[in-house]
């Protein structure tokens, strides 16, 4: 077993390599954060008591996830993680569009759980191969439990997509609503070149987005005959809206009320 | 000069304490039945222990806990100057890694425990809705909700004791 606390920062990377792993890290992160957040939202008033206590734990993984990757940026940038977490302006979050719509209605937000499950689980599977040892170990982890998150939501698509007419055109009007934002958790990073030469990123995210298309697209076609051909916008992780900046201000409101308080 | 059977001994001691530790969450079982320590190792001077703590979830929110007690029982034993625990993913922590004692401690305060499945993938097939009921031992049981009241527990329901129950999840 490696020394404790060898590899954590990882050797010989010049600055320019450092900083696209950071923004690789903060954009998985801040995809985990915002999520968590929004599904938060529905602890107490989730269509019935089973999803309550679902959508509270999916939450509560995520945002753990989150704080672990936080964690992890934290020492290439040596920062803190709260901080990171808490202490941003709205504009420097880097979550995919799709992370940046409200709530909605339920089959609103199945349809996003359900885009979001499948992008990340393709995201994870190449993540647990990087040459980045603390990663690939959290990514590795990090996908037993979204096994779970999975499991949960191509239950919910199944089962909307049977429910009836108006249910089932609530959720094609989500998907359609929010499939062009979804591509954007492969958005290119800055970096990318740096990240594959050194297998930080073991396939580019060009890459990760078609084999992400070419699962969910037939499960799509079912569900929405006609859904346009889409990819990452090149703004997808840097637009954000109102809806984004009023979850910010709620996620943010401990924190800035006594700034710099620990407990 | 400290000999190396002082210095296993001293590790020995350690694994005696943390098999004393709590759970923080399920307090019938302790933090080595749980298999959350991965490893102690204290150098032979006695300066550092340290200890790796492999959580269950990425996410529990009983790690800081667990930190703690680690440090403090540590501590008081004396058996090193300083104690560091870390957290690691380095070996993941799976159901697999709780004791036949830890799974027995499970059932006799009303868990399921995890289905044994061995191998290391974890997959829709893996995590298939299959529990014993504590109470009566039965296998007519359904999953009312793979999540639960905290992020590693499921709650089942028994059609012969018509009991509800909870089971540490397979993960």
């Amino acid at each position: 077993m490696a020394e404790p606390g060898a590899s954590r920062t990882p050797p010989d990377l010049d600055i320019s390599a450092r900083d696209a792993l950071a923004d690789l890290l903060r954009s998985v992160a801040d995809d985990e954060f915002v999520i968590g957040f929004w599904d938060s939202e529905w602890t107490g008033i989730a269509p019935m008591l089973e999803e309550d206590v679902a959508t509270s734990s999916i939450a509560q993984d995520e945002i753990g996830h989150a704080r672990a990757l936080y964690e992890l940026l934290a020492t290439l940038t040596d920062d803190d993680a709260d901080r990171i977490a808490f202490g941003r302006d709205a504009d420097a979050y880097r979550h995919a569009a799709l992370l940046d719509h409200a709530r909605g209605d339920w089959a609103f937000s199945v349809a996003r759980r359900w885009l979001y499950e499948t992008a990340d689980a393709v995201r994870l599977a190449a993540l647990a191969r990087s040459s980045w040892e603390p990663l690939a170990q959290l990514a590795g982890k990090m996908r037993r439990e979204e096994t779970y998150h999975r499991m949960h939501a191509d239950v919910w698509l199944r089962r909307l997509s049977d429910a009836g007419p108006e249910v089932r055109q609530r959720l094609i009007d989500a998907l359609t609503r929010l499939w062009p934002d979804a591509q954007a958790v492969f958005v290119p990073l800055a970096g990318e070149d740096q990240l594959l030469r050194h297998g930080l990123l073991p396939e580019p995210m060009g890459a990760l987005h078609a084999t992400w298309q070419a699962e969910v697209g037939p499960i799509l076609a079912l569900v929405v005959p006609d859904l346009p051909a889409a990819a990452p916008s090149i703004d997808g992780r840097t637009r954000h809206s109102d809806d984004f900046r009023w979850l910010h201000g709620q996620f943010t409101l401990v924190a800035r009320s006594e700034v710099g308080a620990t407990w | 000069m400290v000999s190396a059977a002082t210095h296993g001994a001293r590790e020995r001691r350690a694994w005696d304490a943390l098999a004393q530790i709590p759970d923080p969450e399920i307090p019938a079982i302790s933090l080595v039945d749980l298999g959350v320590i991965g490893d102690v190792s204290i150098d032979e001077e006695g300066r550092i222990a340290h200890v790796e703590l492999l959580p269950t979830f990425v996410g529990c929110p009983a790690i800081e806990v667990m930190r703690h007690r680690i440090g403090e029982r540590l501590t008081e034993l004396g058996i090193a100057d300083r104690v560091e625990v870390k957290v690691s993913f380095a070996t993941p922590w799976t159901s697999e890694r709780i004791s036949e004692a830890g799974r027995e401690r499970l059932r006799r305060s009303g868990f399921a425990p995890p289905v044994m499945t061995g191998g290391d993938g974890l997959d829709q097939l893996a995590v298939l809705p299959i529990a014993e009921c504590p109470y009566c031992g039965s296998r007519n049981t359904t999953l009312d909700n793979p999540f639960g009241p905290t992020l590693c527990r499921a709650i089942y329901h028994c059609a012969d004791c018509r009991q509800p129950f909870e089971q540490f999840k397979r993960v």
